[in-house]
C-alpha cells in the first residue's frame, strides 16, 4: 500500500543566539491511509517540529536544509505558498496542545469554525453556520446553538478542545496532526478527548499523526508507533510489536519507566539527559545514556533498518541479531 | 441579514451582560459622566447650530462692534460687530469636523501600517518604524505648522496637515500589539486552517489592536482640536470669516486688556471640548484595562 505521507530524511535547523540548533537530523516518517501513527519522544526530540514542518508552519528562524515531504505524490516542500494555503486546513490539519490558546479570545467560537469553512469553500454564511452546528453536535457538545455564540473564556479546556477538533475535522481532512491534544487537560477529560479523536478519525477515514510523550496514550489509540530521540526516529513499528518486543535500548527504557500498579520502590528512569542539539553529534545520539553502548556506537551513526514486518530500528547492537 | 435581524442583534447587544457591565464601569466614574455630558453638549450644539445661534455668525454690524456681554449679545461682539455666541456655536461644527476627520484618517493609516509592520517584521518593519521615528522627532504642532504652511491655509489643508503628522502614534500602538499577538497560538492555528495573511491581519490582528488605539483616538480628539485652533490662531489654518475658535482667539488678541470677551469665550470653548474628550479617553482606558477589576 502506498503511504499517504512520506517524510524522507528531513533536516531542520534553527538559527539561535547560541548557535545553530539541529532540531531534526534526518527524520523518516510514513503514514498510511486510515491509520493512526503515534509520534513519541521526550520534550525537544523534534516531534512538534516534524508536525509543523509537514504543514510548513515553521518559525522564520527555522530552515529546512534537506529532505522531502511527499503527500499524495507531491513534495510539499516544493509547492508555492499559494498551493500550500489550499492544503492547510483542508487536506492536512492540526490540533494544538493548548486548546484555549488556539482560539481567538475575541471571536465567537462558532464564527471561528465557520472561518475554516469560508476559507476553503464557496459557501454562504447560512450554510457555513448549518455545517458548524452539525459538527458541534458531532464532537459531542450539547446545545450547539448556544455553544456557537460562546467565547473561548466561557468554556472549559475540554470544551475548547472539542471546538478545536471540530475546526480541524470540518473539511474531512486526509491527515490530522494532533500535537499533544490532551496534555493540558484533566485526566478524566483526556480519556474522553482521546476516544473522540479516535472515533472521528476512524469515522471520516482520515489518517492521523498523534504526537505525545505519553506511551499510555499512544497505546490507547495508535496503530503504529514511531519513537524519536534527539531529532531522529530510533524505532518504528506496529504498536503491539513495539510494546512486546522493543529493540532500541531507548524504547526499552521508556517502557520500563511506565509505572505499574503494585510496583514498589523507586521508579525506573533513564540515566543522563538529552544531548545538546547545538553540537554536532557523532555516532548514535543515545550512546552516552545507553547501558549496552560499545565503541562503534560513539563513532558510527546507526541507520534505520527494517528488521522484518515493518519494524524499523536504528541501533548497531540490535540489528542482525 | 434583514433589518429585523440587525435590530434584534442590536437589542441583544444593548441588553447583554457585557454591555451592562461596561456601562456600570463607565458610570462608576464621575468624571466620565462629566466628559460625556460635555461632548454630548458639543455634538448637540454642532448639529443644531442654525437653530441655537441667535445671529448670523458672519454678519457684520459696525454699529455694535466690541460690545460687552449684554442681554442682546450674551457673550458680546467682536471687532466687526459679529455676535460671539453665534460664532462660538458655529465654531463647534468646524472643530468637531476637523477632529473626527483627522482622527479617522490618521487612525486608519496608522492601524494599517502598524499591523503590517508588526506582523511581517524584518525590513518592512524597519522602514515603517524609521519613518515614524522621523515624524515623532518633531513636536506635532511644529510639524503640522510646516506642512500647513507648505500646503497653504484652508480647512481641507488643515485636516491633511494634522492627519499627516498624527498617524505615527497609531502605527506605533498597533505595531506593539501586533508584535505581541502574532506569536499567539491562535494565529498559528489560523494559519494551520489555511487562513491567508490578509485574513489573519484583518480578522485576528486588527480587532486586538483596537482597544489601545480607540483610547488614543479619543484623547487625540482633544489634541486635534487644540492643534487646529493653534494653526487657526497662527493664520495657517481655517481662514476668516469662517467662525473657527483659534481664529477667534487670535482676532481678540489686540483687545485682550480692554475687550476681554472677544478671546476668552472661544478660548473657553477650546478648553471645554479638549477637556471633555480627555475625560472620556481616560474613562475608556480604565474600562478597557484588562487588569481592571470586573
Amino acid at each position: 500500500m502506498d503511504p499517504l505521507l512520506d517524510v524522507i530524511d528531513l533536516h531542520v535547523q534553527f538559527r539561535t543566539l547560541r548557535g545553530i540548533v539541529r532540531a531534526l537530523r534526518g527524520v523518516f516518517l510514513r503514514v498510511y491511509p486510515e491509520e493512526v501513527l503515534a509520534l513519541v519522544g521526550e520534550t525537544g526530540s523534534g516531534k512538534t517540529v516534524t508536525g509543523l514542518s509537514i504543514l510548513r508552519l515553521l518559525d522564520p528562524s527555522a530552515e529546512i536544509t534537506k529532505g522531502e515531504i511527499i503527500f499524495q505524490g507531491k513534495d510539499l516542500l516544493l509547492l508555492p505558498e499559494k498551493e500550500m494555503l489550499k492544503i492547510r486546513g483542508k487536506d492536512i490539519t492540526m490540533i494544538f496542545q493548548e486548546p484555549k490558546a488556539a482560539l481567538n479570545p475575541v471571536m465567537r467560537v462558532g464564527d471561528q469554525i465557520a472561518e475554516a469553512l469560508i476559507e476553503h469553500e464557496e459557501i454562504t454564511k447560512r450554510e457555513a453556520r448549518e455545517r458548524v452546528l452539525e459538527y458541534l453536535t458531532l464532537v459531542g457538545l450539547p446545545d450547539p446553538e448556544r455553544i456557537y455564540k460562546m467565547y473561548p473564556h466561557e468554556m472549559s479546556g475540554g470544551m475548547a478542545q472539542r471546538i478545536v477538533i471540530a475546526m480541524a475535522l470540518i473539511h474531512n481532512p486526509k491527515l490530522v496532526i494532533a500535537d499533544e491534544p490532551t496534555s493540558s487537560l484533566d485526566v478524566t477529560i483526556q480519556a474522553q478527548i482521546i476516544d473522540l479523536i479516535k472515533d472521528l478519525v476512524r469515522k471520516t477515514g482520515a489518517s492521523s499523526i498523534f504526537i505525545t510523550h505519553d506511551l499510555g496514550v499512544a497505546a490507547e489509540l495508535a496503530d503504529r508507533i514511531e519513537v524519536m530521540y534527539a531529532g531522529k526516529a530510533v524505532e518504528v513499528g506496529d504498536i503491539w510489536e513495539i510494546f512486546e518486543r522493543p529493540l532500541h535500548p531507548y524504547t526499552e527504557g521508556l517502557l520500563k519507566a511506565i509505572p505499574k500498579l503494585g510496583d514498589k520502590g523507586e521508579l525506573f528512569s533513564i540515566e543522563g539527559e538529552i544531548p545538546s542539539l547545538l553540537k554536532q553529534i557523532n555516532g548514535c545520539a543515545f550512546a552516552p545514556r545507553c547501558p549496552y553502548a560499545e565503541d562503534k556506537c560513539f563513532s558510527e551513526e546507526p541507520p534505520l533498518v527494517d528488521v522484518g514486518g515493518g519494524h524499523l530500528v536504528a541501533c548497531h547492537l540490535r540489528v542482525g541479531q | 441579514m434583514s433589518i429585523k435581524d440587525f435590530l434584534r442583534g442590536f437589542r441583544d447587544f444593548l441588553t447583554s451582560e457585557d454591555t451592562k457591565f461596561t456601562l456600570i464601569l463607565f458610570r462608576r466614574n464621575f468624571l466620565n459622566i462629566v466628559g460625556t455630558a460635555i461632548i454630548l453638549l458639543l455634538v448637540f450644539t454642532a448639529i443644531f447650530a442654525p437653530v441655537l445661534s441667535p445671529y448670523d455668525p458672519i454678519a457684520q454690524n459696525m454699529d455694535e462692534r466690541l460690545a460687552p456681554p449684554s442681554w442682546k449679545h450674551i457673550l458680546g461682539t467682536d471687532q466687526l460687530g459679529r455676535d460671539i455666541l453665534s460664532r462660538v456655536i458655529w465654531g463647534s461644527r468646524i472643530s468637531l469636523l476637523i477632529a473626527v476627520v483627522v482622527v479617522s484618517i490618521s487612525l486608519l493609516i496608522g492601524l494599517f501600517l502598524g499591523t503590517i509592520s508588526g506582523y511581517f517584521g524584518g525590513w518592512i518593519d524597519e522602514i515603517i518604524m524609521r519613518l515614524t521615528d522621523m515624524f515623532m522627532a518633531f513636536p506635532r504642532l511644529i510639524l503640522a505648522l510646516a506642512v500647513a504652511a507648505a500646503l497653504g491655509p484652508g480647512i481641507f489643508n488643515t485636516m491633511m496637515a494634522i492627519s499627516f503628522v498624527s498617524w505615527p502614534l497609531y502605527a506605533r500602538l498597533a505595531r506593539a500589539t501586533a508584535l505581541q499577538i502574532r506569536n499567539e497560538t491562535y494565529i498559528e492555528a489560523a494559519r494551520a486552517i489555511g487562513a491567508s495573511t490578509a485574513r489573519i491581519i484583518f480578522r485576528h490582528l486588527v480587532p486586538m489592536t483596537l482597544p489601545p488605539i480607540l483610547i488614543q483616538a479619543t484623547l487625540d480628539m482633544g489634541g486635534t482640536i487644540l492643534t487646529a485652533a493653534g494653526l487657526g490662531f497662527l493664520g495657517l489654518g481655517v481662514q476668516p470669516p469662517t467662525p473657527e475658535w483659534g481664529v477667534m482667539v487670535s482676532d481678540g488678541r489686540r483687545f485682550i486688556t480692554e475687550q476681554w470677551w472677544v478671546s476668552t469665550f472661544p478660548g473657553l470653548a477650546i478648553l471645554l471640548a479638549t477637556f471633555g474628550f480627555n475625560l472620556i479617553g481616560d474613562g475608556l482606558r480604565d474600562i478597557m484595562d484588562v487588569r481592571a477589576k470586573r
